[in-house]
């Protein structure tokens, strides 16, 4: 029952979506939809155990005053004023009606004076990252490594300003060496081919992992056999 | 503008909390990141609650609940079944019925293969394939929607896309060991499957160069500017 019932709803569920897209009439015709409204109802559940794990491990932290544990309580601090100013529409214009992110709402405010400031300078701190990673990959010597850098060096020009004057008096015959152009190119048959290739494979990655699921060979999705 | 101001010096302090990790690994940025934590899961855990839960399944299930009144409960089977689902999930938390949470991720991973395999399928694998069998060489007239070439460039191109795309797929094979033709052939695979790593390496480099940009653009003419307006000079 703990292990067999999954399994076998698994199977069922994953045979009736595939003859369902053979099948345009009520009930199957609108099995997609219900499954994708289920896949949204049920992230709710998980985000709420996500979000209970969240609040016990750095409470578990604070309490036992492990390293770093003050940092815990700013974290925790954001995560509760956060998601009251959300639950409750803290500052809301229109109330507890009102759209959750309505501009005024203490909600909205939060997202753009503190989320928004805090997720772009986290990206953009990863420039300086990907800058480092490249000054290695520059020092490669191998084929593959000039080739993926010489194609992004190509790309990056490509896609400036400065790219076009660099190259603008290459004209005539000569045109096609122009880094937009050469850029268009790379990106329009090389790359596409290279896109085609991993793409057909994740297809058959995902089709013969979709067939050991619903065929009952797959079983790691649940868990051991503790509860 | 006191608040706007509050505003803008909060931004700056946290995007200069962030940028010092430049330096080293330090309080202040780890404050920072802290608060990005909790901001991020606080605000996705609420709009989920409400974008989700509220309005896709009570708002259907028991539509007086959301408008704070006292109508009856609608007693539809789809959101009935999603909502038993959702609780189950939550079960995994009750010691003794922890295993009766395997049932909605069971559905999930049921559904998720169901609709994946025919989606995938056309898609990324038939669609895919068919747009790569296309005349090497023209004029050939329209026949079964694929164009026909009008150009000898036109013509490259697709032999470079036919061979680029076989010989990718011959790397991905990994059943037989990569010697011989069938190695370098799957040599030649790697040099396409490069190319596209290398352009996705450079419009990332891109994008965040233009995020970091945007930030120095904030605290420049944004912070900098409007506080040097507020105090007069």
């Amino acid at each position: 029952m703990r292990r067999t019932f999954p399994i076998l709803i698994t199977v069922v569920v994953g045979w009736v979506l595939i003859v369902a897209d053979f099948i345009p009439h009520k009930p199957f015709g609108n099995l997609g939809d219900d499954f994708a409204l289920y896949f949204d109802i049920i992230a709710v559940f998980a985000f709420i155990l996500g979000g209970g794990n969240l609040f016990r491990i750095h409470l578990t932290k604070v309490q036992k005053k492990k390293k770093d544990w003050p940092f815990s309580i700013v974290t925790l601090g954001g995560f509760i004023v956060m998601l009251a100013a959300g639950l409750f529409k803290i500052g809301n214009p229109g109330g507890i009606q009102g759209d959750v992110a309505a501009v005024g709402s203490l909600f909205n405010d939060m997202y753009m004076q503190i989320f928004t400031p805090l997720q772009a300078s986290m990206f953009a701190l990863l420039a300086f990252f990907v800058g480092s990673a490249s000054y290695r990959a520059f020092r490669a010597k191998t084929t593959e490594a000039t080739i993926l850098l010489i194609a992004a060096f190509i790309v990056l020009l490509g896609r400036t300003p400065f790219g076009l004057w660099l190259t603008s008096g290459l004209t005539g015959d000569m045109s096609f060496l122009q880094l937009p152009n050469l850029t268009d190119w790379i990106m329009d048959v090389p790359n596409l081919a290279g896109q085609r290739a991993i793409m057909i494979g994740i297809a058959l990655g995902v089709i013969s992992m979709s067939l050991r699921l619903i065929l009952g060979v797959e079983r790691t999705y649940l868990g051991g056999d503790s509860d | 503008m006191l608040n706007e101001m509050i505003g803008l010096w909060i931004g700056a302090f946290l995007t200069l909390g962030i940028m010092s990790f430049l330096y080293k690994d330090n309080p202040w940025y780890k404050i920072c990141e802290a608060i990005f934590i909790g901001i991020s899961a606080g605000y996705w855990f609420a709009s989920m609650w409400w974008q989700n839960l509220v309005a896709k399944l009570i708002d259907n299930l028991w539509p007086a609940l959301v408008a704070l009144g006292h109508g009856e409960i609608q007693y539809n089977l789809v959101y009935l079944v999603a909502a038993v689902l959702g609780v189950m999930m939550l079960l995994r938390l009750v010691p003794g019925v922890g295993w009766l949470s395997r049932w909605p991720i069971a559905v999930i991973v049921g559904a998720t293969a169901g609709l994946q395999f025919i989606n995938f399928l056309v898609s990324n694998g038939v669609k895919q394939i068919r747009n790569t069998i296309v005349p090497l060489f023209g004029p050939i007239s329209d026949a079964g929607g694929i164009p026909p070439v009008q150009s000898w460039e036109e013509a490259l191109g697709n032999v470079v896309i036919l061979v680029g795309t076989f010989t990718g797929l011959v790397y991905f094979f990994f059943s037989k060991e990569h010697k011989g033709l069938f190695g370098g052939t799957a040599k030649v695979g790697t040099w396409f499957i490069m190319i596209t790593f290398g352009a996705s390496f450079g419009y990332t480099v891109m994008s965040r160069m233009s995020l970091f940009i945007g930030r120095l653009d904030f605290l420049v003419n944004d912070w900098v500017m409007v506080t040097l307006d507020f105090v007069g000079l």
